[in-house]
């Protein structure tokens, strides 16, 4: 398949995971069978590494309270960050974990279920771990966006309906 | 209160024949319904990149709210030159070359008031954007339209623009990418076209306004670039439809010193200079909004995909156009007018099309369709002329 197809098709799916295979096939004029065996073998070579919902918490019944933290650590002389990323990352209270450049050295996204289970993650977990350095917490307040969709925007269509 | 047959008419006799746009009669029957799918919109359903609006935002900041020159910001003629010259491969010059216009619209408008003397004929290819007869019209011209075929996928085949040609021929306008049938000239039929101007000596009105959404992998062409074209040429340009700024109004005219400086003195008593803020934004467009335009042909052209595919399968022969937003389906097999098909259509299932024939006679038996609004809305509206069509059939059998 073509580059620029194939790009189609990551792209169609990063913004909306639930497009098929046919509805691909349609809009790039090629076969049901193409697209799939297309989208198989991204999955294969990990390009895409899974599809998920896109949950926007402020409408839930419950909502789950979200921070991001700030994390200095001591580099280890064999595995660099790498080990106390992955020793992190097994926390299931840990969304997503990154390698940062600037002030601190790994951001942390974390969730629970409220403000004390967060906290009380950071403080009997988090920063008892051998290497962690300091913590600094930031609790979200409010979410706009998210994986490139606008959480508060309102579809609107303002064209005249028949245009020349 | 006064009646008005009673009141003098003062309405010059030339501008009291022009027909109202024929699309008119259809807004004002769309516009009294609920829950329509429309297809009949002729602008991008984008919204302006954000750059360029946070640019334009910028501009006003800074207290950027005086006029211009008359041909407009010369640092936006300068990247509007640059990006013809990479884009098309023309070259004209900034200063005294481009002139920055109120939309394609008013470009046009210059453009055939500058070179039409009254008596004149000027040639353009139909089923055509709804202004170019009127417009010849106002410039006491004389419109002359060729008819266009599905047979030769609406292209303007250049035998039968020979064949038009009279010595009151002043110009040719070409509008490829077309509106309304999406069609695109070959370099071949280019190349035929531009011989017939140099050899009768015919200005050409070149409409390049959807050039930028075309779907074959050749990059964009101009006429004004073959031999002997550019000294020729009026060379239209804006920023409405690849950077979906329509509201900006913003379009440009490049071509010989002449026929601009003339283009300009109208310009300059009529309109004075293009609104300086939205120049901002069509400048901001051209240095950061490139990548915007181009994830926005990706996604017109899976929309065109599913469109066509769709037509095709309902029994509907639609011809698969390279260009612009818009199909053209052939509606004849319904033994409908394009009027009938558009307002049944309309009244039964909520769907608005453009009839054929509001772009000129030759596109009766057609309508337009636009494709530049979302997928979903385009498969639901697919779903619902299918069952429009198996309707039509169960009514006559």
């Amino acid at each position: 398949m073509k580059f620029e197809d194939r790009k189609y098709i990551l792209n169609a799916l990063v913004k909306n995971a639930k497009t098929t295979a046919a509805d691909l096939a349609e809009q790039l004029g090629a076969s049901e069978q193409e697209v799939a065996a297309e989208i198989a073998d991204l999955e294969k070579q990990n390009i895409i590494r899974g599809y998920h919902a896109l949950v926007n918490e402020d409408n839930l019944h419950e909502k789950p309270v979200k921070a991001i933290i700030e994390v200095r650590v001591r580099p280890e002389r064999e595995g660099g960050f790498d080990r106390i990323a992955r020793r992190l990352s097994n926390f299931p209270q840990v969304t997503a974990l990154y390698l940062m450049s600037g002030g601190y050295d790994l951001m942390l996204e974390v969730r629970g279920a409220d403000l004390n289970e967060v906290a009380s993650f950071v403080s009997s977990k988090l920063a008892t771990i051998d290497g962690v350095l300091s913590t600094g917490t930031h609790f979200l307040l409010k979410k706009y966006k998210e994986s490139g969709v606008m959480l508060l925007e309102e579809e609107h269509d303002e064209r005249l309906k028949i245009v020349p | 209160m006064s009646d008005s047959r009673s009141c003098r008419d003062f309405v010059a006799p030339h501008i009291a024949v022009l027909p109202k746009s024929g699309i008119r009669y259809f807004f004002d029957l769309v516009n009294t319904m609920s829950g329509v799918i429309s297809l009949g919109i002729g602008e991008p359903d984008f919204v302006s990149p954000w750059s360029v609006c946070e640019g334009t935002v910028y501009s006003l900041e800074r207290g950027r709210t005086h006029y211009t020159s008359n041909l407009g910001l010369l640092s936006l003629r300068k990247a509007i030159c640059d990006y013809v010259a990479e884009e098309f491969g023309v070259r004209y010059a900034p200063e005294n070359e481009c002139l920055v216009t109120v939309g394609v619209s008013e470009a046009f408008d210059l453009a055939i008031r500058a070179i039409t003397s009254p008596g004149d004929e000027i040639i353009y290819h139909e089923p055509c954007y709804v202004s170019y007869a009127t417009e010849i019209r106002m410039s006491h011209g004389v419109p002359v339209p060729v008819c266009t075929y599905e047979k030769n996928l609406f292209a303007l085949d250049p035998a039968d623009l020979e064949k038009a040609v009279t010595p009151r021929t002043r110009a040719i306008i070409l509008n490829f990418p077309c509106n309304p049938t999406g069609a695109v000239l070959t370099d071949e039929q280019m190349r035929d076209i531009a011989k017939i101007a140099v050899k009768y000596d015919l200005a050409v009105i070149a409409d390049h306004i959807y050039s930028e959404l075309h779907y074959d992998d050749r990059p964009m062409h101009t006429v004004a670039a073959l031999p002997g074209m550019r000294e020729r040429t009026i060379f239209l340009h804006g920023f409405s439809k690849a950077f979906a700024m329509t509201g900006f109004r913003i379009g440009y005219a490049c071509g010989p010193n002449s026929i601009v400086d003339a283009m300009m003195k109208i310009h300059q008593y009529a309109m004075l200079c293009a609104p300086t803020t939205a120049q901002y934004g069509a400048e901001e467009a051209l240095k950061s909004a490139r990548p915007d335009m181009q994830r926005m042909v990706a996604e017109y052209k899976g929309r065109r995909n599913v469109i066509v595919s769709r037509f095709n399968e309902m029994g509907l022969s639609c011809f698969n156009p390279q260009g612009a937003f818009y199909v053209f389906p052939n509606v004849t097999s319904t033994g409908l007018s394009s009027q009938d098909f558009a307002v049944k259509l309309l009244q039964s299932k909520r769907v608005a099309v453009v009839p054929g024939n509001a772009f000129g006679a030759c596109g009766e038996g057609y309508v337009r369709c636009s494709y530049a609004t979302s997928l979903e809305d385009i498969r639901t509206a697919m779903d619902r002329i299918a069952e429009f069509l198996d309707e039509l059939k169960t009514e006559k059998a």
